[in-house]
């Protein structure tokens, strides 16, 4: 068994009993770390793949920003656990059931002939020199230009509506309005009263 | 030296993972949108594979997209989960039921 082969089995390892701590775990910041932990040793996989801008950024991007914000919200709601288990152990049988039979279907599909060693032959691996960024750059800039730019009009739809969705205006609360303390002249704010002077001294 | 099937396998096992959490958890909104990254997770597992075994940089455009899409869908899930907590007082799916569908 050589060197890589040692890293994958590791890996691949802590990142399915991760995966199962996901969904088993009874308390959900436990799940997010869990997920935090599942994204890391996903990352490292994807680095075996030499697909090393990818998983600097599934680092970056999810275990930085993604999981900051589940956690965020999770510790933000005060949830009751206790009904959000039930049936629990209710579904768990047939949930086992059709999910092992779903990735006992594929594991055989996976098995068969047309993925074997020699359909796809492991390639060579690539020299000091390739850099996954610049190529990864050349074909998004040039041949996905398109799709980038849509890309980047879903994230503003995204900030857009998830503002939207979450601001809300107390109505017992107090707010300035600065235009109109920037526009407020003299005469809203000032009244001059003309009045005799008191009697005067005797 | 590590077969292509290999990483398919891990990537199916872990996709099952994902869809036995939305069974086992059907009640917590919190835990189905997390097995649902976790089922993206999976599929990027395997565009990454064969992008690499292929020798064709497409794949890794597709991962690329797939994050940005994910990363818009976990902010706007997660607001909704937001307003909902504070309109209901509860996450529970099963409380949801005011379209009585």
């Amino acid at each position: 068994m050589d060197f890589k082969l040692f890293v994958f089995w590791i890996f691949s390892l802590v990142l399915i009993g991760a995966a199962v701590g996901v969904i088993t775990t009874r308390n959900p910041v436990q799940a997010a770390l869990f997920l935090v932990l599942a994204f890391f040793n996903s990352a490292i996989i994807w680095m075996l793949l030499e697909a090393e801008f990818l998983s600097i950024t599934l680092v970056l991007v999810y275990v930085g920003a993604v999981m900051v914000l589940f956690l965020f919200v999770v510790m933000m709601l005060d949830i009751n656990l206790s009904p959000l288990r039930e049936g629990f152990s209710r579904y768990l049988p047939l949930g086992a059931l059709i999910v092992g039979a779903i990735v006992v279907q594929m594991v055989f599909l996976l098995r068969a002939k047309s993925f074997s060693a020699e359909k796809f032959p492991v390639p060579v691996p690539r020299g000091a020199d390739y850099n996954n960024t610049r190529e990864l750059g050349m074909a998004m800039y040039t041949d996905y230009l398109f799709q980038f730019e849509v890309a980047a009009v879903i994230l503003l739809v995204a900030i857009i509506a998830a503002i939207a969705l979450t601001m809300r205006r107390r109505p017992d609360t107090k707010y300035q309005r600065p235009s109109e303390q920037v526009q407020v002249t003299k005469e809203d704010r000032l009244r001059i009263v003309s009045m005799d002077s008191e009697g005067g001294a005797k | 030296m590590i077969p292509l099937s290999h990483y398919l396998t891990l990537g199916a096992i872990l996709f099952g993972l994902s869809i036995a959490g939305i069974f086992l958890n059907r009640k917590n909104v919190i835990i189905i949108l997390m097995s649902i990254e976790l089922m993206l997770l999976a599929v990027n597992l395997n565009f990454v594979a064969f992008s690499h075994f292929m020798g064709d940089t497409a794949g890794q455009v597709f991962v690329f997209f797939i994050l940005t899409v994910a990363a818009a869908e976990a902010a706007i899930g997660l607001a909704i989960l937001v307003v909902l907590f504070r309109n209901r007082g509860t996450i529970n799916v099963s409380d949801l039921d005011e379209l009585q569908g």
